[in-house]
């Protein structure tokens, strides 16, 4: 076996962390959305509480936030028993990987969109309001379309973001191979082993790959986004 | 059709109270900055609403009928051509969003304003001009039942007003909605108004036909001085061979112009600013100016300066001379006193000459 080549374990971590990420994007992109419409465009009491809220993930030691999402989501948590009665368990569990990395990706995608919304014109909404676009409408083909550069940048990041997540999700769901293991926990766990210096540069490579790979992206996306 | 408006509407301390009747044809509001021109055609559009009072477009009232609801069609005066879309996908965006445009309607549009060319080009890649145009063309394929205006041409240098005013005259004469048109500049008005609505302090202080407005001396303060002057009628004779002027007919007589084209019997708008006729109680000998009138005087207005507004008949036609009140009291002006007018043929502002 050379010295480049993955063992299954790494091989399921990585594709582990590929699909927690993902599934954390997609769940969180339309609150994000919404959250974002709300922050960029209303004011109203309460305006600075909500930002701060949905902000506290990206300041909050990730620890504390595992912590909160076991007090909300665990077994014996408020929602918890909720859950399991509809056959979810969340806690220990690769869907509870993705709610927290979802949860610490969120306010970087909020962020994201919501400058999409601060930069496009409420003039044009307007204009399509007066061409006949009932709200509903103006928001499909004007708004949405004109965000989408944005859109898929906050995805993007959050994506980024979640693949790399740790504190938060070795808190909340642990470090169980197969089941939650990440590619962050999994270079944790090998650091714990002697001898297995080699596996933690391959998985260390490959994490910072990915990482520079989606910012070059959404970096990419974002000029797109100010040049139209 | 029509649009009908008697509305009260507050915008923090500022107070719009306004009443309007825009028949077909082209509709001018015009005032000062500030005066509340655009708060009013926004409400006719249902961009702001009225706290009080009715808008009847087209007989029924939309005072608080939603704006993507009243078949308003608005020109802004940034174009507001939305970029994620070329030029075609804005012109048919009104179609997306469910107004019934049919084919015939759009290739009409497409003539009228000379969109062709346009068609498949980007937003970013139009002129200030060209975006408006298209800007133009999208209010009318909304199947509008009202067009309103808000200074579509401020925004534009002056050799693309003159290239687009045309294109906004063919448009008054070949549609049969009413077009409310906001401005704040006095020759635009006189090109294009058939009617006019005067603002002033948020209130309509004065509306009527355009010809009675402009040449009614009391209406001076609103316009301003150099803005005050008549527009009349004419009808083009072709050139005069003694001087190599246009010649031009209206009910009181002759006038020679430089340079408007030569067709004959054609009939065109000419508008004549007050500061740019002088007055004589003999007829004038001598003289370089080509032009000279015989009229009556009807009328005068005193305004806060030195000047007076002398408004004078010759045959049907009203004029208005503006002359320093000092003149006026050595002349010893008076109504019903015969006098002569000497206009220059170099004062026709070509921006006011249209058809």
């Amino acid at each position: 076996m050379s010295w480049m080549s993955l063992t299954t374990a790494e091989v399921q971590a990585i594709a582990l962390s590929f699909w927690v990420a993902l599934g954390a994007v997609f769940f969180s992109l339309p609150l994000a959305t919404f959250v974002a419409f709300v922050l960029a465009r209303y004011s109203f009491w309460g305006h600075g509480l909500l930002n701060a809220i949905v902000h506290l993930p990206l300041v909050m030691p990730p620890v504390v936030t595992g912590y909160l999402l076991l007090v909300l989501f665990g077994r014996k948590g408020t929602f918890g028993p909720l859950f399991e009665v509809l056959g979810i368990q969340i806690a220990f569990t690769s869907v509870g990987a993705a709610v927290a990395a979802g949860v610490m990706a969120f306010p970087l995608i909020v962020r994201s969109i919501r400058m999409a919304f601060e930069a496009i014109d409420p003039r044009l909404e307007e204009a399509g309001a007066t061409l006949g676009g009932k709200p509903s409408s103006v928001f499909v083909f004007i708004t949405l379309p004109l965000i989408g550069p944005g859109l898929l940048a906050g995805a993007v990041v959050g994506f980024a973001k979640a693949l790399g997540e740790f504190g938060a999700t070795i808190t909340f769901v642990s470090n169980i191979p197969g089941e939650t293991q990440t590619i962050a926990s999994a270079i944790y766990a090998l650091l714990q082993v002697p001898g297995e210096e080699a596996a933690v540069v391959r998985m260390i490579s490959f994490s910072i790959l990915l990482s520079f790979g989606a910012l070059l992206m959404s970096e990419m996306l974002a000029r797109r986004m100010r040049r139209s | 059709m029509s649009v009908e408006l008697d509305i009260k509407l507050k915008r923090g301390s500022f107070e719009l109270s306004a009443k309007l009747q825009a028949p077909a044809g082209l509709t001018v509001i015009f005032g000062p900055s500030g005066s509340g021109k655009t708060t009013l055609l926004r409400a006719v559009a249902g961009l702001n609403l009225p706290h009080q009072g009715t808008i009847h477009i087209d007989g029924s009232d939309m005072s608080v009928t939603p704006p993507y609801m009243r078949s308003v069609g608005y020109v802004f005066q940034d174009a507001r051509l939305l970029p994620h879309l070329d030029i075609a996908g804005n012109l048919d965006f009104p179609k997306k969003m469910g107004r019934n445009v049919s084919a015939e309607e759009r290739s009409e549009v497409i003539e009228l304003l000379e969109l062709g060319p346009l068609l498949g080009r980007a937003v970013q890649d139009l002129s200030g001009g060209e975006a408006q145009r298209v800007s133009l063309g999208r209010a009318l394929l909304s199947a509008p039942k009202c067009l309103c205006m808000d200074e579509p041409l401020s925004a534009l240098d002056h050799g693309l007003r003159q290239r687009i005013l045309p294109f906004l005259e063919r448009l008054r004469d070949q549609t049969r909605i009413p077009i409310i048109y906001v401005t704040h500049d006095a020759s635009e008005m006189a090109r294009l108004a058939d009617h006019i609505v005067l603002m002033q302090n948020g209130q309509t202080v004065m509306s009527g036909p355009a010809s009675e407005i402009l040449s009614n001396p009391a209406v001076v303060p609103i316009l301003g001085v150099r803005a005050a002057g008549t527009v009349i009628s004419v009808k083009t004779l072709g050139l005069d061979s003694e001087t190599g002027l246009a010649a031009v007919a209206f009910s009181g007589g002759r006038l020679l112009l430089p340079d408007t084209s030569h067709i004959v019997g054609r009939d065109i708008r000419l508008r004549i600013a007050a500061q740019d006729i002088v007055l004589a109680k003999g007829r004038p000998r001598a003289l370089s100016a080509l032009n000279i009138l015989k009229g009556t005087i009807t009328g005068f207005h005193r305004g806060q300066n030195s000047g007076v507004m002398v408004q004078f008949k010759v045959g049907d036609t009203v004029f208005l001379a503006r002359v320093t009140a000092y003149s006026a009291e050595k002349m010893g002006l008076v109504l019903s006193q015969k006098i002569f007018a000497i206009v220059k043929a170099s004062a026709f502002d070509p921006a006011g000459i249209g058809t």
